[in-house]
């Protein structure tokens, strides 16, 4: 879709026309300083509302969990019951737990299979290809996550329990992680419906990112002697920071994602061995049953749920940015930024 | 800058800001002829209750999935007959419905269990009124089985605690013989989002399983021993479906309207009851006589608590219930309530325990028995704005 | 970068083409699959009056989810007007003032941000404007999808903007133009196809969210009244349809499904047609 301009992009400036000065010529050096710190200033502040934004939601979310923080404290976030009916008892490591297991999953089938189809769509596929392909992977990320969940009971679910999960199965039952009875609805079900939701994000960001990248790096490669793949290698070498950009973005979705996981993954509030059990998540239980929360304590125990997904993603993150300023360190090639 | 890029750049911030109106007009477009009528001048010939002038109104409430179907062609033939008059009823469950209640954002509430204690406390003046009834059914596929297995109230309590195992399990071929159950596993569903299904379903198993009461309890969402969670109805109905050898539960209505198979439930006469209109009947009917009245405390009346020891009740289906209308005994303390407002409010009250009820059946709802559509008139007539009665008779 | 042999670099070329093809044709095979099942069980229910009617009541045919498409038409604006300029600037900020502390920060929590569920959005919006007012209302709505609708647009156009070849930006300076003229007349309408795939992207999900709507704008039976009252949405249906008992509702839901496809597909080919730059459809 960007090819042919994108293409161009070095040669832009030198068919443009001259640049008009007219207006600029009239201030001065130092009337020309203030513009731009006016402009860094005003930028700056409209960049802090999300900060306001995310400090007011993190507030509110510690606000109302202060009841069930005050009533179960640090165990919480170990505790294994989750009884609102006799005991009144709560505590979120399954649902912490199959957060982490299903995400993982999702970026682990859903980011090779993004990229591997950005890179055809921004690369390898032909010219007229490449507009339809696009505008098709942006509509499926406005498929809203109900009918995920309707396709997946009922088409995903069964195909998977009939078909593939048998010969998993068989060929991989030595492993604790792929034993026990098959119902099609379970973790790895959640797994990869998550991996397909993500797919139109991630890969429409990615395909976009690598068509950014001017052709210079291309031509360079090429020059040197490269093949297709070392080419799109060191295209993928350069867009390195949007392409992570975008997995966040698809990491997101999974984390945060309710509708559909909830219909497939079986809603099991226990600590799972084998990926072909139920499970649960955090987002999904908040949306289980937020709007049936009959008492106080019950409805601020689902918030501090809340909360902890808050503190467990400014965790992969943290840890996402480590290991990303490792890998960044180690450059290759391609000129980066 | 060159003059044709400015002229691009601005020509973008242009469009953009065409598609926008655009947007806004195509959606205000809509409203053309979607106005709300004028006022009217109308005299009801249907009920007794009679407007000076009726200014377009539209009424907010919120609460239970169950009776969401009745409730919305409740509102749509009340705005055929009152078309000034707008009710709009959003499922979202019964406790979302009780806490909107409670915090009066909306006009009415809608729950399949009454106010606990605490609800009730934490709120001044509610009604409850009972409007429509349902039962929960035990839903199956067994490959081979069709609907009217036979269950017990222990055998379920005992398969959903995990300690009946197997389809063919003696307890359960004893009290069906000649039906070919299989060895295989029950897959046992429940719901995985709090519901007032789940709170009927497990009030009954708490009545006939003194383990199940100790240890797993009575609530819109509890810590289920074994099984997988479908979301809602659909939900539980979907998995049971798609998976051979489940057993879950549903609303009766959505069972028959889907048909999906469903077992019959043994009751404290000792039949074997299939769940029906009037097997539903036959259980309210038997449990009526101990209602509270309607600005009374509501948090122990279960239809299934009454009849679960009541052996007289020959045809009664154990687990039926209510689905109660939420209001304000004084309507001024909802906030936008003016006299308009309250007395279409109560009109519609009024309507639905009396010419309402006759779409219930249709769309597989009890109607309301005789001796509690006049408890719920006596409640009805107490409703006040700012201390004046609102029911005008 | 060059193994040593030819013919194995040939192969391994060959290998990895037929690896990301077939990564492709894997990632196709599920979405034509919702496609489809969207398609074939949605078209049935279209005709002129499931787009110009009110919905009718159970039991009774016919009927439409017209104001069902206005309330999402006027909730996915406001919710642009709210947060698609905010999310912009923000995005050139973080990207042309890379270096500074505040950028780190913001980047940071913009992708801790992405990660919270919509319920929890929703929930937020709920507390703060829905009880403040005592209503649920279009407003409120729109809020919580903004809130949904920012972090995607913040981070696309930031890397969109970033990967504007830094020649670009020296020329501009070299030129004599001030950086901020730079950033704004030169390098973002350079970035633009970027920041449109972006805003389409967070567009389409907004669309598309149900949780953050049950309490905020909460839904409606009648036409679009006022900003400060309930209003229907095209995700509410599909939700309120799919999960009720009646066959056809869930057939409505479908159709609204595939309603709401069309109209996302159709948003995003006038905007891309609009928004293209000298040398036709690309940017």
């Amino acid at each position: 879709m960007q090819a042919i301009s994108k293409r161009n992009n070095d040669a832009r400036l030198t068919s443009a026309q001259p640049v008009s000065f007219k207006p600029l010529a009239i201030l001065s050096h130092g009337q020309r300083l203030t513009a731009d710190r006016a402009f860094k200033l005003v930028a700056g502040g409209i960049s802090s509302i999300v900060l306001v934004i995310l400090v007011a939601i993190v507030f509110e979310l510690y606000q109302q969990s202060r009841l069930s923080i005050d009533a179960f404290g640090i165990e919480f976030i170990w505790g294994t019951v989750w009884d609102p009916a006799i005991s009144e008892v709560f505590g979120a490591l399954p649902v912490i737990y199959g957060t982490l297991v299903t995400s993982v999953l999702a970026l682990l089938f859903g980011v090779p299979l993004s990229l591997g189809t950005a890179i055809v769509l921004s690369e390898l596929a032909p010219q007229s290809l490449r507009s339809p392909a696009s505008f098709v992977v942006e509509l499926l990320a406005a498929i809203p996550s109900v009918i995920y969940g309707l396709w997946g009971i009922f088409t995903l679910a069964p195909a998977l329990r009939d078909y593939a999960y048998p010969a998993v199965q068989s060929a991989l039952g030595f492993l604790p992680l792929f034993q026990g009875p098959i119902s099609g609805l379970g973790v790895l079900t959640g797994g990869i419906i998550l991996a397909i939701m993500i797919i139109p994000t991630v890969s429409a960001v990615s395909r976009d990112v690598l068509a950014a990248v001017p052709d210079t790096q291309r031509e360079a490669a090429f020059a040197l002697g490269a093949s297709r793949w070392q080419a799109a290698k060191t295209v993928l070498s350069y867009g390195r920071s949007g392409i992570i950009g975008a997995t966040i973005l698809g990491l997101g979705r999974a984390v945060g994602e309710t509708m559909a996981i909830t219909m497939v993954i079986g809603n099991r509030f226990d600590i799972f061995t084998s990926l072909f059990e139920p499970g649960y998540t955090m987002a999904a239980i908040i949306a289980n049953e937020f709007t049936e929360a009959t008492f106080d304590l019950y409805l601020s125990a689902l918030i501090e749920v809340g909360l902890i997904l808050f503190i467990v993603a400014t965790t992969v993150n943290v840890v996402a940015r480590l290991i990303v300023w490792r890998s960044m360190k180690m450059v290759r090639g391609a000129v980066l930024e | 800058m060159q003059p044709r890029e400015k002229k691009s750049n601005k020509k973008m911030l242009a469009a953009v800001g065409i598609i926008l109106v655009v947007l806004i007009a195509v959606g205000a477009y809509y409203s053309f002829g979607t106005t709300n009528p004028p006022a009217t001048t109308t005299t009801s010939g249907i009920n007794t209750m009679t407007y000076e002038s009726m200014q377009p109104v539209t009424l907010n409430g919120a609460g239970a999935t169950f009776p969401f179907p009745l409730i919305s062609k409740m509102s749509a033939e009340y705005n055929k007959l009152y078309p000034a008059v707008q009710i709009n009823y959003q499922s979202i469950g019964s406790g979302g419905g009780i806490r909107q209640f409670t915090v009066k954002t909306v006009d009415f509430g809608a729950s399949d269990a009454p106010l606990s204690d605490a609800q009730f406390a934490n709120v001044t003046g509610p009604l409850h009124i009972p409007f429509t009834i349902g039962g929960v059914v035990p839903t199956y596929n067994v490959p081979g089985v069709d609907s009217g297995l036979k269950f017990t109230g222990p055998i379920l309590a005992d398969i959903f605690l995990g300690k009946i195992t197997k389809w063919n399990d003696p307890q359960l071929v004893a009290i069906n013989p000649g039906v070919n159950l299989p060895s295989a596993d029950i897959i046992v569903v429940h719901r995985s989002d709090g519901s007032g299904t789940t709170y009927v379903w497990t009030n009954y198993l708490s009545d006939v399983s003194s383990e199940w009461k100790e240890n797993v309890g009575k609530s819109t969402s509890v810590n289920w021993p074994v099984g997988l969670g479908g979301k809602g109805n659909e939900g539980v109905a979907g998995i049971v479906t798609q998976n051979p050898n489940s057993l879950g539960y549903n609303e009766f209505a959505y069972a028959t309207i889907n048909k999906i198979t469903f077992g019959a439930v043994q009751n404290a006469a000792g039949n074997y009851v299939l769940p029906s209109l009037e097997s539903f009947t036959a259980a309210v009917s038997a449990a009526s006589s101990t209602l509270p009245k309607g600005d009374e405390n509501w948090s122990k009346v279960s239809i299934i608590d009454s009849i679960v020891s009541n052996s007289s009740a020959a045809n009664a289906y154990p687990v039926t219930s209510f689905s109660y209308l939420l209001v304000y005994k004084e309507l001024n303390i909802i906030p936008g309530m003016d006299l308009n407002r309250a007395k279409a409010l109560v009109s519609f009250l009024w309507w639905t325990v009396h010419d309402g009820q006759q779409y219930a059946s249709p769309l597989v709802y009890v109607p309301l028995p005789g001796s509690v559509v006049t408890l719920d008139e006596a409640t009805i007539k107490t409703i006040t704005f700012n201390g004046q009665s609102v029911f005008q008779g | 970068m060059i193994p040593s042999h030819p013919s194995l670099r040939r192969a391994k070329d060959r290998a990895m083409i037929v690896l990301c093809v077939l990564a492709l044709g894997i990632a196709l095979i599920p979405l034509v699959s919702i496609l489809t099942s969207i398609l074939l069980n949605g078209v049935g229910v279209l005709n002129l009056s499931f787009f110009t009617e009110l919905p009718a009541a159970v039991g009774e045919s016919g009927g439409g989810i017209a104001n069902a498409i206005q309330g999402t038409l006027i909730l996915i604006a406001t919710a642009s007007v709210i947060g698609v300029p905010i999310g912009i600037i923000a995005g050139i900020y973080l990207s042309e003032y890379r270096e500074s502390k505040l950028a780190s920060v913001v980047r940071f929590f913009t992708d801790v941000l992405t990660e919270f569920p919509s319920i929890v959005i929703g929930i937020f919006a709920y507390t703060v404007i829905v009880l403040y007012f005592r209503s649920f209302s279009v407003i409120a709505g729109a809020f919580a999808l903004s809130v949904i609708m920012l972090p995607i647009v913040i981070r696309t156009t930031e890397e969109a903007v970033r990967l504007v070849p830094n020649n670009i930006r020296e020329a501009g300076i070299a030129l004599g133009l001030p950086r901020w003229k730079t950033t704004t007349r030169i390098v973002v309408p350079a970035a633009r196809s970027g920041i449109v795939t972006g805003t389409m992207l967070s567009l389409a999900r907004a669309a598309g969210e149900t949780a953050p709507l049950l309490l905020t704008a909460f839904n409606s039976f009648y036409w679009f009244s006022c900003m400060t009252k309930p209003v229907a949405s095209l995700s509410m249906y599909i939700f309120i349809f799919s999960i009720s008992p009646f066959p056809d509702w869930r057939a409505k839901a479908w159709g609204a499904a595939l309603v709401l496809m069309l109209m996302i597909l159709t948003l995003s080919i006038v905007v891309r047609y609009v928004t293209r730059g000298r040398y036709g459809l690309h940017a």
